[in-house]
């Protein structure tokens, strides 16, 4: 059994962590994911664990939280609902119980059909609104492209990833780097990714270089889709738009690349490439306070 | 004319047989075009049709791509003597700038009646195709000998602005000239 430790704190950053231990190891290799010691995770956090579990062969154990704070906080965010059919769990699970999360605006959610992205806008338009304006300040024209990026998100795994995936959002408060409060969305899958749905539409552009971050930055930050209609590819370009608008920070991971849309306040790099592999496409919204008001 | 109005949420409802009145999800877009486009089949010799985007809820870049960008596609690519010329309404100051961002995307432009009551050409069009438009406007209908003088080009350039803004579908062929997309027939 390979034990594959859980970082203290998951969230897009850490999660590397966990790709880069189970790099060397065969898909179907026996794998013991242990959380024991996480105390908190982000919405990509949990989507991406989720995620993972889908790309193992051999279903994969999983050790969760110690801290009942953690692991009943994972349930409330019904990361367990899913987790259950994906791992093979060990040791005690809180059950959800019907209190309501108040930081968590969509608890973890699948994702596979058209219908699914109307139900989870719709779930969380109300109070998306209260959060955008009065957590975080924002204009209330902000409410429509929260909505917006969201569906596009959501979409990209309907149209593009082949097999379902997961969305989380929630808002929180991000001492770490900022102080403010932010909202995040989590959009994670682990279908095809995004070079290969290129390719499949012969879409790749005339390059020497053909890989994970140049098909990256072909769709998201050029705008191309793996279809030849001229109004594909403008789901990413209006996330952009609407992220520049209010500082926001857009990353997306797809096999062994990542690219970010990086506001002025994070110290993110615009882009990665070997990192350790990962299928499908992983992406993340964050959405800060604003200040100035 | 008889105005003409096709409520878009109305169609929204009824293609995908939901409640939410949220114009999201290239399937979605799809499914309302479709039937907006077979309403407007039914409406088309000559006359003018309002879509009233005013109960919908929230949009996305991919549904607007469907029932914004495809349909004036569509329209422009048809026979001009069939008619087919739409003005949007109701579509509200959140809808309007990633409306705008489909059309420019696309080269495309519409005639939107704005919330205070007034048309507004929206989308890429050049400097000169919206003065024309909007001469035409002021005036309900123009010949290009008319508006060659305040245009301060020849009537030649002036009468192939005004050919475009047709074809475009912004301002009708009429027998005498240009006539602006009639708004104040469709306001009920």
């Amino acid at each position: 059994m390979n034990v594959i430790t859980v970082p203290p704190s998951l969230d897009d950053q850490t999660f590397e962590q966990v790709l880069e231990q189970l790099a060397p190891l065969p898909a179907d290799a026996r794998i013991l994911i242990d959380a024991r010691n996480t105390t908190w995770a982000s919405p990509y956090g949990l989507t991406a664990l989720l995620t993972l579990a889908q790309t193992r062969a051999e279903k994969p154990q999983f050790m969760p939280p110690e801290r009942d704070d953690t692991s009943s906080y994972w349930s409330r965010a019904r990361f367990f609902d899913y987790a259950g059919e994906l791992f093979e769990i060990k040791g005690k699970v809180p059950a959800r119980g019907t209190e309501r999360e108040s930081r968590t605006l969509l608890e973890v959610t699948p994702v596979s059909r058209s219908d699914d992205v109307h139900k989870v806008v719709e779930r969380i338009k109300d109070k998306a609104a209260n959060i955008l304006t009065q957590n975080l300040h924002l204009e209330s024209r902000a409410v429509m492209g929260f909505a917006m990026a969201l569906s596009e998100a959501c979409q990209n795994i309907v149209e593009h990833a082949g097999r379902g995936g997961w969305v989380a959002v929630q808002n929180y408060n991000y001492r770490k780097r900022m102080g403010r409060h932010v909202v995040q969305i989590a959009v994670c899958d682990a279908g095809v990714g995004i070079r290969q749905s290129l390719e499949s539409g012969n879409r790749r552009p005339l390059t020497d270089r053909w890989d994970d971050g140049v098909a990256l930055e072909t769709a998201v930050i050029q705008g191309t889709s793996r279809f030849p209609d001229p109004g594909r590819g403008q789901g990413f370009k209006g996330i952009r738009g609407y992220l520049r608008k209010w500082k926001g920070k857009l990353a997306v991971r797809s096999g062994t690349a990542r690219v970010a849309e990086v506001p002025p306040w994070d110290d993110d790099v615009v882009r990665r490439d070997h990192l350790a592999p990962m299928p499908g496409t992983q992406l993340f919204i964050m959405i800060p306070e604003e200040l100035e008001r | 004319m008889a105005p003409h109005t096709i409520d878009v949420c109305a169609v929204l409802r009824s293609a995908v047989n939901q409640n939410y009145g949220n114009l999201l999800t290239r399937d979605t877009g799809m499914a309302v075009r479709h039937q907006i486009e077979r309403e407007l089949a039914a409406h088309r010799e000559g006359g003018i049709t309002s879509l009233d985007f005013s109960s919908i809820g929230l949009m996305d870049y991919s549904c607007a791509d469907e029932v914004v960008a495809k349909l004036l596609v569509l329209l422009q690519n048809d026979d001009l003597t069939r008619g087919g010329y739409v003005v949007f309404r109701g579509i509200g100051e959140d809808h309007l700038e990633l409306v705008e961002s489909v059309l420019t995307h696309h080269g495309l432009a519409l005639v939107c009646l704005c919330e205070d009551g007034k048309p507004r050409l929206i989308g890429r069009v050049s400097e000169a195709e919206r003065r024309a438009w909007d001469m035409v406007r002021v005036r309900g209908h123009a010949a290009p000998a008319e508006l060659a003088d305040e245009f301060g080009f020849g009537e030649d350039f002036v009468a192939e602005v005004l050919d475009e803004l047709s074809r475009r579908r912004l301002v009708r062929r009429g027998s005498n000239g240009f006539q602006a997309l009639d708004v104040a027939d469709m306001v009920q």
